[in-house]
């Protein structure tokens, strides 16, 4: 026998474990050393998605629908997938703008605006009450049904029983204080719980273990496993037709639009957001979760089936709801300690939700509903207040009472209508509507306020009149009639056939207007007019979060002047002066400050303290506090624009930077050598007609020196005159030949000269150039010899250009031998395809570190002689450009004073070579 | 008595020309064609102005410039500098080894007749 004490008692000292692991969780993060900072508690508190809805609820759909429960487990274990590309976006966000909630999200994405916060309040508690509502009815049902034992006696309905009667009221009102307890002790500027997410990891433990009891025990106690479970549900047609999916399309519209449904409240749902966003302490938990969750679903619905054929054979004649079948099975056959097991089970299933679900609307409802209210209005001097941290307690304790109130006067009103499910269902759809918002805003940056607006509002009004407003018709509480004939008995708005759609379940329905008006709504709006400059750049900070930190661009978008003077105290003023004060400190330690008195009010500073009191009170409200003391500058949308565009745009270019900076460095250095080349010819040329105006003026010397001796004198002697004549004469035809040979030089070295290619015999060149230079050799009586083959190839070159060269060589051999004694030797041979010309001389040689200069210009072997040679110094250089036109070499040989060897060598005139002439 | 004038250049026709010019006026005339010579010569022959070329065998111009200014025994001996190149640079240098003038080439024969006779009045004025 269950008495009603020991019921009341075990519940109240569960809930009292739930608050010792609570306040220990508090006192270890307090001291650093966090209970919760590891992946598997992370992941058991995510599991605060499973509620009474799916401790008792599951087993009810599934009694009515079969596998029809699967989707709402479906849809997390996919998005799980995602949470790698979504959730961690989310948590980065969330962690760099110190948000705490999803309506604190939403606002600060669209600008910090208030009006979108608290318009997202309004549809997170408008959304979520009814599901509060379902916490409370299925754990005020189980304490009845409890309250019984060992008769099975199914609660009246609670309109029957006064509401001073009634122990849903107090079950809510003992909740009401727990979570008090558990959320509102104090104010954090993080708003991080750490003790109430290690209660949930407990209670997510706790519910995990009884129902999997539940389900062994029905599975292998009253029935011999899961085979012969099936096997007797088999024979019963009704049941048989559960484990069989039904092949139409309704039913596969159910599905996908249950297991979106499900997908995107496990991330939006205000309780989801809190436990996996706010509360992660640690990115890296992320990876772990997606597969630990969803194993936490597995385990959790693998009795969910058995438990419902079971009953459904114990109890055939439909007089127990099938969604207390976990509880009333076990009582069927008197196993009163796991009845109690069961029930405290489905409490920490409740209570659970309850604690994190109040919390996250009290937050949301202080921060971004009541908060900018009382900011905004003037009859009560809220700037005067010294300390606002006990109002703020004071407001989300009051939301969180109010919150579950109004749970419980859903209850009242609609609760009995609808099963666990259904009623779990309309709050999803309700949070749905955050979807388009929140993920376009992270995603992209074009989504603006007035889009996010218009998509929630239009949403919710769908969401209101095709799901909500038809709970409370079916629950009496709104005439019958505005189900069937819509308002003003247009049929085309009927509110689960709206436009005429039928064919889908009422949440399908719902689910497809209100998120088609949605999205509409969202991306028309957002389409049709530009944000402004706060949202612009927020948008920026949301989407590229991963881009840049905080610390890099938030200052950025702010300029201005502040005081650290009127900042401290008005942060003081809702977290405390000496949390403030601490805080303070903390970060003019971090920036290299001794005291506070040192720092300094900049960007970064204001911006720290903003963030220090989004916290608190929620991103926009925190904007309007701080803007009230410091001096703002507003940015131009150009300016925003310019930050925006250069930070945005630093990764995306800064590959094709490096790509053109290495292409900038290739290039610098071919200019640089190219410069460089440039330079040295330029110094040749320099130096060319530098040695050609030397070479010009000492012949022009001697003739003008002459001419005007014997212009000023006319009576000087003839035989004088002569001499002076010869002289300018002699001068003047040497001032020619240099003319013509720098004219000579300069044309070979452009190309321009007009080479007459024929096939020559190289012993008629040498000849012909002996014969020349014969009378020169004979008036040195220096000898000269030829060395010629009698039949050698012919070369194909310019005969008067070879003449040329040997002319020069000759000259220059006899030159410099000695009279009488010097002598010349010519030999021509021939080397494979290259004919060879050598002409020896017996002179004084060349220095060796001369042997490469003589083929200069202007750089005669004069140096190391006592007298000046005669000659331009252009011979060699020209002589040499004229045999490697021809495809040979001219180079020197000699021994100081042991003459020297001047050769050359030409190609033979080939088949191929002669082609290409 | 007459003064004495080295002619230091490398071109037997400027020589002769500079030669004729110089004993016309009256002066002594001393010849030497490359910058070793030219040392040896204003030692020995104790010039009263030398005649200098720049581009020289040997030793250049400026060196030999050089050598006779660094030399105390040598200080009377006045230096105007002959230079086939024109550059500003040329001239400039040659000043600053301590020329007393310069001439370029193609010269006026009666501007350098005035100059070497000017270097000479002032010295000994």
């Amino acid at each position: 026998m269950l008495q009603g004490w020991v019921i009341v008692v075990c519940s109240i000292a569960y809930l009292g474990v739930l608050f010792a692991i609570a306040w220990v969780g508090d006192k270890r993060a307090d001291q650093g050393r966090s209970i919760i900072a590891n992946p598997y508690i992370y992941a058991l508190s995510l599991a605060v998605y499973c509620t009474t809805w799916t401790y008792y609820g599951s087993v009810g759909r599934a009694a009515s629908t079969g596998i029809g429960f699967l989707p709402i487990y479906i849809g997390p274990t996919l998005i799980a997938a995602l949470w790698l590309f979504v959730m961690l976006k989310i948590i980065r966000i969330t962690k760099t703008h110190r948000i705490t909630s999803i309506a604190d999200f939403i606002a600060s994405r669209y600008g910090k605006s208030q009006l979108l916060g608290g318009l997202v309040t309004v549809v997170a508690v408008v959304g979520v009450v009814p599901y509060i509502s379902l916490q409370l009815k299925a754990v005020s049902n189980s304490f009845t049904i409890l309250l019984h034992y060992p008769d099975i006696v199914m609660p009246a309905h609670s309109a029957a029983v006064p509401v001073l009667q009634d122990n849903t009221l107090y079950i809510a009102l003992i909740l009401a204080t727990f979570t008090i307890l558990f959320g509102t002790r104090h104010l954090d500027a993080t708003e991080r719980h750490e003790g109430m997410v290690a209660a949930i990891a407990f209670e997510s433990l706790v519910k995990l273990v009884a129902f999997v009891a539940v389900g062994a025990f029905v599975t292998f106690g009253i029935y011999d496993g899961f085979g012969d479970i099936f096997e007797r549900a088999a024979r019963v047609p009704r049941l048989a037709a559960l484990m069989t999916f039904e092949n139409d399309a309704a039913h596969y519209g159910s599905w996908t639009s249950l297991t979106l449904l499900a997908m995107l409240s496990v991330t939006l749902l205000p309780r989801q957001f809190q436990i996996g966003v706010v509360e992660n302490v640690n990115e890296n938990h992320l990876r772990k979760a997606i597969w630990l969750f969803p194993l936490y679903l597995i385990v959790i619905n693998l009795f969910v089936l058995p438990i419902a054929l079971g009953g459904l054979l114990r109890f055939p004649d439909g007089g127990v709801d099938a969604d207390t079948f976990v509880l009333t099975l076990p009582m069927a056959h008197r196993n009163e300690l796991l009845a109690l097991f069961v029930y405290i089970g489905g409490l920490s299933a409740g209570t659970g939700m309850i604690i994190v679900e109040t919390i996250a609307l009290s937050t949301m409802v202080c921060n971004d509903l009541v908060m900018p209210g009382l900011l905004r209005q003037r009859w009560w001097p809220l700037h005067r207040e010294r300390d606002l941290s006990g109002l703020l307690l004071g407001i989300r304790r009051g939301a969180i009472v109010a919150i579950l109130l109004l749970g419980y006067t859903y209850f009242r009103a609609a609760g009995e209508a609808y099963a666990l499910v259904g009623i779990g269902l309309i709050s999803f759809a309700a949070v749905a509507q955050f979807a388009p918002a929140l993920i376009g805003g992270m995603f992209w940056k074009g989504g603006t306020r007035r889009g996010a607006v218009a998509g929630i509002v239009a949403g919710f009004a769908v969401w209101l009149y095709t799901l909500l407003l038809p709970s409370f018709a079916k629950s009496g509480w709104l005439p019958a009639a505005f189900l069937h004939s819509g308002v003003f008995g247009i049929e085309l708005l009927e509110p689960q056939r709206l436009f005429g759609l039928s064919g889908m379940d009422e949440t399908t329905h719902s689910l497809f207007w209100s998120l088609a008006a949605n999205i509409g709504a969202y991306l028309w709006v957002s389409l049709a007019r530009r944000g402004d400059v706060v949202e612009t750049s927020q948008a920026t900070l949301f989407v590229d979060v991963f881009r840049h930190t905080q610390a890099q661009v938030s200052t950025q978008f702010w300029r201005g002047s502040a005081q650290v003077g009127d900042l401290l105290p008005l942060i003081g003023r809702f977290l405390g002066p000496a949390r403030a004060r601490a805080a303070f400190e903390r970060y003019a330690r971090a920036h290299g400050a001794d005291s506070l008195d040192d720092l300094h009010a900049d960007a970064d500073l204001v911006h720290f303290a903003e963030s220090l009191l989004a916290g608190a009170i929620g991103a926009a409200s925190a904007r309007v506090m701080v803007s009230s003391v410091v001096k703002e500058e507003p940015l131009g949308m150009d300016e925003v624009m310019n930050i925006l565009d250069e930070a945005s745009q630093v990764r995306a270019y800064s590959r094709q930077v490096e790509q053109k900076s290495r292409e900038l460095e290739i290039a610098s250095r071919d200019l640089r050598e190219a410069n460089e080349r440039m330079r040295e010819l330029d110094r040749l040329k320099d130096d060319f007609v530098s040695s050609v105006t030397h070479e010009l003026r000492t012949p022009l010397t001697s003739i003008r020196a002459f001419s005007e001796i014997l212009l000023e004198d006319p009576r000087t002697e003839l035989a004088e005159r002569k001499r002076f004549l010869g002289i300018i004469s002699a001068e003047s035809q040497r001032l020619t030949r240099l003319v013509n040979q720098v004219l000579d030089m300069a044309k070979i070295e452009s190309g321009k000269v007009d080479w007459q290619n024929t096939e020559i015999d190289l012993r008629v060149v040498i000849e012909q150039s002996a014969a020349a230079t014969q009378a020169l050799f004979r008036d040195r009586k220096v000898a000269l010899s030829l060395e010629l083959p009698d039949e050698v190839p012919l070369v194909c070159a310019d005969r008067d250009r070879l003449i040329q060269v040997m002319l020069n060589l000759l000259s220059n051999a006899v030159k410099f031998v000695e009279p009488a004694t010097g002598w010349v030797r010519v030999r021509l041979s021939g080397a494979g395809d290259m004919l060879r010309v050598d002409v020896e001389d017996n002179g004084p040689g060349i220095r060796a570190e001369d042997q490469a200069r003589v083929f200069e210009k202007f750089r005669q072997g004069g140096d190391a002689l006592t007298s000046k040679p005669q000659g331009t110094g252009l011979g060699l250089p020209i002589s040499r450009q004229i045999v490697e036109h021809f495809g040979g070499r001219m180079w020197v040989e000699s021994e100081p004073g042991r003459g020297a060897t001047f050769s050359f060598t030409l190609p033979v005139c080939g088949p191929a070579r002669a082609g290409a002439q | 008595m007459s003064q004495k004038i080295l002619i230091v250049d490398d071109e037997p026709n400027i020589v002769i020309s500079l030669e004729f010019l110089m004993k016309r006026e009256g002066f002594e005339v001393a010849v030497a064609a490359d910058g070793e010579a030219a040392l040896r010569m204003v030692e020995s022959e104790r010039p009263d102005l030398v005649l200098l070329d720049v581009m020289l065998p040997k030793r250049n111009g400026f060196e030999v410039c050089q050598q006779i200014r660094g030399n105390p025994k040598l200080s009377g001996v006045k230096i105007i500098m002959l230079t086939a190149k024109g550059r500003d640079t040329e001239v400039a240098k040659g000043m600053a080894l301590g020329a007393d003038g310069y001439m370029t080439k193609p010269f006026s024969t009666r501007e350098l007749v005035d100059k070497v006779k000017a270097t000479l009045d002032i010295a000994r004025a």
